[in-house]
């Protein structure tokens, strides 16, 4: 056992928020050491030639709510922030499609071929939504105040929210009211008629969720996709140069040059608590590091239930962080192909394969897909937004071959009997039938399949259940109440232990924000 | 002289009937998008002749790209008067009224022509898409409603000769045919529906037909057309000829408040000088209330037209050693207007007027300064430094020709 140097803040996980944090506390001049315990940096967000030649957005696979101003305080664009549109959305169909594009008169044309009242619904649809997200903002951008003892900087947060709720019109409050409790589907049935339009626009309020587009509360999750801009743009959704991965790499690039230590290969086994602080880490291979303060990236199970003894915490948060939910529901499949995959809808190569394709045919595709997994199985028929990386960034493949990105859900964690490498296989042929559906070939063109379950997510990133969001954004686990109540700005019971992963608000996604958020209050609480 | 004739490009817009013909004759290729068409912004390498064809000649325009909605049914002119601010009523069958229409806030909405096709059935065209809105607004009536957009092809025929060329063409003469009235004949075997219409504020027809006729009727126009000086025209001639007819376009000069972001861009019909086109006395119509506690409360704004004074407009470029610099195709960047050191307004669109020799724009300012000839500051770069310069209010039309309202005696 040896006792390195001293460090002002160790931050345990190297993913985006980790990152992050260690980004800006090395802006603000604090000595900063970066603890990972994988070979490669990012967490979640990671690119991975897993075959050779093939890069693999291997969980998460394009960024749209990435924080304006963490990009520019970071200076990420100079580190490697490259992100490029993703431009439309393909919804295939028997025999038919739908398909929205960057271009409003072509969006309004396409909506229209299956309802004129939608396509005209649907430019009135996006301002309104944009509204609702500059309504939401100031929440995500306040550090979520104790509720229960609020603090004078608290007091002054939650004066100047309820002064900007004062500030919103009547139309703001009602479409803010509707997304925080009715489902999405019940909220799309206010706006559209087109049942792929809506569904596809549902799935927005079920990814990383255990819920079924007629969940009471998935309207949240759905407004939560739509609060992302990319250059001023409401909704731009990116893909960055070389995977999302490559957004880790800026961040890393970024804390680098701020001074931090980045370290991989060396998994935490302990942070090191002593009469009630925190003052270093143990590492797997029993080496020491002492800090005056340690930053936990990871999830709040992990950060509470595994780095800390139960013993110094008070038992009521361990309560409330055993009660938090953060059931894993979403699988990924990534394929490595030949050639492009040929949709029966719209053969051949074009401007449809450069955005998201969505198999959202129906709510009833949806709710299906969620029924199976509420019994513990797999979806039959899920529900899968895919993207084609090498279509947008060709240095993703080797020349003319492709991969494929296909986020898939539900694949429950407590899958009946458990996942096993038989399971496994099943639900990714059910991924490679379902897609063979609308483009048969894609089975002659598979040259490497990569699947992960739920449980390969939990064993090889660490994501407690498998879920991307370090829990799930229900509304009873948002803001002052994410993790726990009390403890939702980012401290912990123990003193100098913080907490800075998507399981604190304002929750998950590339977003940079709890990352970012904790660093200030950490320097708030320095000064 | 020509360089090959055979150019041929992928595009993903829709293409008007028309496309086949006018595609051929652009000799700039120059397009733009209109309502996710693609209409010809000049056929020939610049559009001087194409603008002095709409003000000494005949213009020819592919207009498809406006939205049409067909109304249908015995509650269709009680619904209509619902819609809009003019008196349907009392339009008889076979006149046409403009009218713009507005959000219960009595903001507008779009604004188009009604044409009263027979006792029951109308036509609306508009700028927009607005067929949620008068659907959701007709619920409860019997009437059907069907989108005309693509059922129906339409030309503009603009100019002093429009009228002769449509003489040599029609079965029927259109000497009788008055301003903001319209008429059914043939041109050979075809059917088509004239209205003396149009968005130049000059002598002008719109015609309306089957898209499956569209080419013989383009090819006949030209024909006959040609020893009246029949000029297919683009957008960027149309664009000159409306500010100087002193006609407003939607996203150019307002917004409409179905997408208005914030409540400042939306604008009553009093705002935007339509006022004479909102019939208080009728009943009741969409935005009726809100209008009557504006008008009792005052009008903020108004629209109103402007006229660039040369004289120190010259010297400004003079200083500099340049000649005054003309805008010879209409702008659309909103421009601030001043009175002493406060903005108090902005114009939004305007252009060097060939026919009137005059430099003018139209602009939205507070009404307490929108009186005729208020002089206001407007602002503008000359050699890459903002200036101010003088400009007066003024009535508009600018540009209001006789022969607009006359028929042959």
């Amino acid at each position: 056992m040896s006792t390195v140097k001293k460090y002002d803040a160790i931050v345990i996980g190297g993913g985006h928020n980790g990152l992050t944090a260690a980004a800006y506390l090395g802006r603000a001049g604090k000595k900063v050491l970066v603890l990972e315990r994988r070979y490669v940096l990012g967490g979640a967000a990671v690119t991975e030639e897993i075959f050779p030649g093939f890069k693999f957005t291997v969980c998460s696979y394009v960024v749209s709510l990435m924080k304006p101003n963490v990009m520019r305080e970071l200076m990420l664009p100079k580190f490697g922030l490259e992100l490029l549109p993703l431009e439309s959305t393909l919804t295939p169909l028997n025999n038919d499609y739908l398909l929205r594009t960057a271009d409003a008169d072509q969006t309004y044309r396409e909506i229209a071929r299956h309802s004129r009242k939608d396509a005209e619904t649907y430019m009135r649809f996006g301002p309104a939504m944009g509204q609702i997200g500059m309504a939401v903002r100031p929440i995500l951008e306040t550090i979520a105040p104790n509720a229960i003892r609020p603090s004078l900087s608290d007091l002054g947060a939650l004066k100047k929210l309820m002064n900007h709720f004062q500030s919103l019109s009547s139309e703001q409050f009602e479409y803010l009211t509707k997304l925080m409790t009715m489902s999405s589907a019940d909220f799309l049935d206010e706006w559209f008629e087109f049942e792929p339009l809506k569904a596809t626009m549902s799935a927005s309020g079920i990814i990383g969720t255990f819920m079924g587009p007629k969940s009471p509360g998935s309207a949240y999750v759905m407004l939560h996709h739509y609060m992302g801009d990319i250059d001023g743009a409401f909704r731009a959704w990116g893909f960055q140069r070389g995977g999302t991965g490559a957004v880790s790499m800026a961040i890393a690039r970024s804390a680098e040059h701020f001074g931090a230590d980045i370290m991989t290969e060396a998994p935490v086994e302990k942070v090191i608590v002593k009469n009630g602080r925190a003052v270093g880490v143990a590492l797997e291979n029993g080496d020491e590091y002492s800090s005056d303060m340690v930053i936990s990236g990871l999830d709040p199970k992990q950060t509470f239930l595994n780095m800390v003894d139960e013993s110094d915490l008070p038992s009521d948060f361990v309560t409330d962080i055993k009660n938090f939910r953060i059931r894993g529901s979403s699988g990924k499949v990534n394929l490595a192909l030949d050639a492009l995959p040929n949709f029966t809808c719209l053969p051949g190569d074009g401007h449809h394969l450069r955005g998201a394709i969505s198999i959202s045919p129906s709510y009833d595709h949806l709710e299906r897909a969620y029924d199976d997994a509420k019994y513990g199985n797999f979806s039959k028929k899920p529900f899968m937004d895919i993207i084609l990386p090498s279509v947008l960034d060709p240095e993703m493949a080797p020349p003319g071959k492709h991969v494929m990105s296909c986020f898939v859900q539900y694949a429950p964690y407590d899958i009946n009997g458990g996942w096993n490498d038989t399971k496994r296989e099943a639900f990714g042929d059910t991924v490679v039938n379902t897609i063979a559906r609308y483009a048969p070939n894609i089975k002659d063109i598979i040259l490497h399949r990569q699947v992960l379950t739920p449980a390969d997510m939990e064993k090889t990133f660490g994501l407690t259940e498998g879920n991307i969001f370090h829990g799930e954004l229900s509304l009873q686990q948002l803001f002052t109440m994410r993790p726990a109540v009390k403890w939702a700005d980012y401290t912990t019971p123990i003193k100098n232990y913080y907490q800075c992963g998507s399981g604190t608000h304002p929750g998950g996604g590339i977003t940079g924000s709890p990352g970012e958020m904790a660093a200030k209050k950490i320097l708030g609480e320095l000064k | 002289m020509t360089y090959g004739n055979q150019f041929t490009a992928e595009t993903q817009l829709n293409l008007s009937p028309f496309f086949e013909r006018t595609s051929q004759l652009n000799e700039s290729q120059e397009w733009r998008r209109w309502s996710g068409y693609l209409a010809a912004t000049n056929y020939e390498l610049t559009h001087e002749n194409e603008y002095f064809a709409i003000r000494t000649k005949a213009a020819l325009l592919d207009i498809t790209p406006l939205y049409k909605y067909i109304i249908e049914g015995p509650d269709a002119q009680r619904f209509l008067d619902r819609l809009v601010t003019r008196n349907i009523q009392i339009c008889k069958v076979g006149q046409v009224m403009y009218t713009p229409w507005c959000d219960e806030m009595g903001k507008v909405i779009d604004d188009g022509t009604v044409q009263r096709l027979s006792e029951n059935k109308f036509r609306i065209t508009s700028a927009e898409p607005n067929l949620e809105w008068i659907e959701t607004n007709s619920a409860g009536m019997d009437l059907s409603i069907s989108d005309d957009s693509k059922t129906t092809a339409s030309l503009a025929l603009q100019g002093p000769n429009s009228r002769d060329v449509l003489n040599a063409v029609a079965s029927d003469s259109l000497d009788n045919l008055k301003f903001f009235w319209m008429m059914d004949t043939h041109f050979g075997d075809i059917s088509v529906s004239i209205s003396r219409t149009g968005y130049t504020g000059d002598l002008g027809y719109e015609i309306w037909m089957n898209p499956d006729d569209a080419i013989a009727v383009w090819d006949l126009l030209l024909e006959k057309g040609k020893p009246y000086g029949i000029t297919p025209t683009g957008l960027h001639a149309l664009d000159m000829a409306r500010i100087e007819a002193g006609l407003i376009l939607l996203d150019v000069d307002y917004i409409s408040s179905r997408h208005a972001i914030v409540e400042s861009r939306k604008s009553s019909p009093f705002e935007l000088g339509l006022g004479w086109a909102v019939k208080m006395k009728k009943k009741d119509f969409i935005g009726k209330k809100a209008l009557e506690a504006e008008k009792l409360k005052g009008v903020e704004w108004e629209f109103v037209g402007i006229e660039i004074e040369w004289d120190p407009f010259e010297k400004l470029h003079r200083d500099v050693g340049l000649a005054p610099g003309l805008p010879c195709t209409a702008w659309r960047t909103s421009t601030p207007l001043y009175r002493g050191n406060k903005q108090v307004g902005y114009a939004t669109s305007g252009t060097w007027s060939p026919i009137l020799k005059k430099y003018i724009a139209l602009a939205h300012v507070k009404a307490e300064y929108a009186k005729e000839n208020t002089q206001l500051d407007f602002e503008l770069k000359v050699e890459h430094f903002r200036k101010l310069t003088p400009a007066q209010i003024v009535p508009t039309p600018f540009f209001d020709p006789e022969r607009k309202r006359a028929c042959p005696q």
